[in-house]
């Protein structure tokens, strides 16, 4: 076992189970068509929700909402830091990293010519402070940020097991590797939220394995709040606490995983769409 | 072999000039994927506010120069925000255009300010010749070598240590991601284009220590393109090491082969570069796959 994780990797000051994020009444077109239509959905701190849908519920674009991506025509979206509430609808993406609301890419999204190192370090530009001049010269305060950045990001690369891959450049790596990475640099961001969409795409089952685990590792050991997008439902329901179901732009069930798989509004909406929810592990096909 | 090392240090020195404006140019592209066409302009802003700081206003040449620096930051943030923002979405080759209309721009004010007449410049570098292995080379030239190794360092440091630079390098990357990372696409542009001013601005400072002041300075924002494209337009190392290749070959084939062709040299290695190897020595290579 290599050394423990010796920094806090989680910014929000909340107790587990506040109201860390509060979706109400969302509506987002384009042009004449709606993605999104009066969504509301409240996040509490430190749980890990999932949120579901066949394709084309707008999963996607509640994630794009929150992170600044899109803007909604309608409704509001709150952060609450334990201190003040933000509105985030008013903010840009990039005033919403600075929040800590971190995310992924469903197609990845990362510094493809640079090495998974400086990927890191990128993601912890919100909290390096020192000036130019300074780090120019490599001096004083700089010089002692740049140490304990680089140990920090070598902790997160300890987290996701990627030692070996450290100084390789990006665009190289396997796909797996890439989303881990995408992963790290979401964590060296020390967020308050982490929204991952569908981290396990494309995945086999080792990798989806390896996902699974440090997804949890984040969220028991750091207290982070993850919402995630995923189409696998056998993890989905095996990680997350609560589970909200889009369908057609709207929310149509909202709960633990049990309660959402007897749902008949969601076994309705899957039905003739996908029997995975129905048919973990059977790996049947529907031919 | 007198006539050799000559060559070498005159080919040495412009190359380095050269590299001094690429890399204000690749910059600009690296970050935000616009050619500006306005690079030999900022030469010339450069030449004639330092002109203006020591002659016009006796200012000792070391805070001349700070305040120049001071102005090209300036007139590169002014840039962004003014010209560039405003085209942030649009087709990239808006853009360009844009650089296009800038640089006529830039040039009718310099010439409205201070006429188009070539004019003297008081040498703030000592321009005493020096003698080395038998050939003989302005010791400011020697300087313009110095100044372009030193400006080398700074950008290596810049893109590896500083938050800056690293954002700059992700912002070229994924404008998408490093938005999502917390920067401010924005304020990396307005960096770059700052960045690129100051250093253009010190390569016209030399050029016109050199040679005087006169809007034919403008001429390296075109002389720049042979150098971009053999480094490869998004390469830092590419432009110093392109910079001096097409130094070194102008002042061999003006020596040797004779004044005239050493004016299209570089345009010829350009067109051979563009069939062989796009990219550029040390460009991206940029391969779609489908």
């Amino acid at each position: 076992m290599l050394r423990g994780f010796r920094h806090t990797l989680n910014s929000s000051r909340l107790n587990p189970g506040e109201t860390q994020l509060r979706v109400q009444n969302v509506h987002l077109s384009f042009g004449g068509v709606a993605a999104l239509t009066g969504i509301s959905l409240d996040v509490r701190q430190s749980e890990i929700l999932a949120i579901i849908g066949p394709n084309g519920a707008g999963k996607t674009s509640l994630l794009n909402c929150i992170s600044g991506l899109y803007k909604p025509q309608q409704g509001s979206i709150t952060f609450y830091d334990g201190e003040k509430e933000y509105d985030l609808i008013k903010r840009r993406p990039h005033q919403i990293a600075r929040l800590g609301i971190a995310r992924s890419f469903q197609n990845i999204e990362l510094f493809r010519h640079m090495t998974v190192l400086d990927n890191l370090l990128a993601g912890c530009h919100i909290h390096m402070k020192s000036n130019l001049f300074q780090s120019l010269l490599y001096w004083g305060p700089a010089q002692r940020e740049q140490i304990a950045f680089r140990e920090f990001v070598e902790d997160i690369i300890d987290l996701l097991e990627i030692e070996s891959i450290r100084n390789k450049k990006v665009g190289t790596l396997a796909y797996g590797l890439q989303k881990r990475v995408e992963l790290g640099r979401a964590l060296a961001m020390k967020p308050a939220i982490l929204l991952l969409d569908e981290p396990m795409a494309g995945m086999n089952s080792e990798e989806k394995e390896d996902m699974a685990r440090f997804i949890l590792d984040i969220n028991e050991e750091h207290g982070i709040t993850i919402i995630l997008i995923e189409h696998d439902m056998g993890v989905v329901m095996d990680i997350s606490d609560r589970v909200a179901v889009l369908n057609f732009g709207q929310k149509i069930a909202e709960g633990t995983p049990d309660e959402v798989r007897a749902n008949p509004l969601v076994v309705q909406a899957y039905l003739g769409e996908d029997h995975a929810l129905f048919t973990v592990g059977a790996g049947g096909s529907h031919a | 072999m007198d006539l050799f090392i000559q060559l070498t240090l005159t080919g040495l020195t412009n190359g380095a000039i050269l590299a001094l404006a690429a890399l204000g140019f690749v910059l600009i592209y690296k970050s935000s994927d616009v050619i500006n066409f306005a690079q030999g302009e900022f030469l010339l802003i450069g030449a004639y506010v330092l002109f203006a700081m020591l002659v016009q206003f006796h200012l000792h040449w070391t805070i001349g120069l700070i305040l120049t620096l001071v102005v090209a930051v300036g007139v590169g943030v002014a840039v962004e925000r003014l010209v560039l923002r405003p085209l942030i979405g649009e087709p990239i080759i808006s853009v360009i255009m844009a650089t296009i209309g800038l640089s006529s721009l830039l040039r009718a004010i310099v010439s409205t300010i201070w006429g188009n007449q070539p004019r003297a410049f008081p040498p703030f570098i000592p321009s005493k010749p020096v003698h080395i292995l038998g050939a003989t080379v302005g010791a400011d030239r020697l300087w313009a070598i110095a100044i372009a190794v030193v400006m080398l360092f700074l950008f290596n440091l810049f893109f590896t240590r500083s938050k800056e630079g690293i954002a700059m390098r992700a912002v070229a990357d994924d404008q998408q991601a490093a938005m999502s990372m917390g920067i401010s696409v924005k304020h990396i542009f307005a960096w770059a284009w700052s960045i690129a001013a100051a250093t253009a601005a010190i390569g016209g400072a030399l050029v016109a220590n050199i040679v005087g002041v006169g809007p034919e300075l403008a001429g390296f924002g075109l002389r720049v393109f042979p150098v971009v494209i053999l480094g490869g337009l998004d390469s830092i190392p590419g432009a110093i090491v392109g910079g001096l290749i097409i130094g070194l070959l102008e002042a061999y084939v003006g020596g040797y082969l004779g004044m005239g062709l050493n004016q299209v040299i570089s345009f010829i290695v350009l067109i051979i570069i563009l069939m062989v190897r796009p990219y550029g020595l040390f460009g991206q290579e940029i391969i779609e796959r489908v």
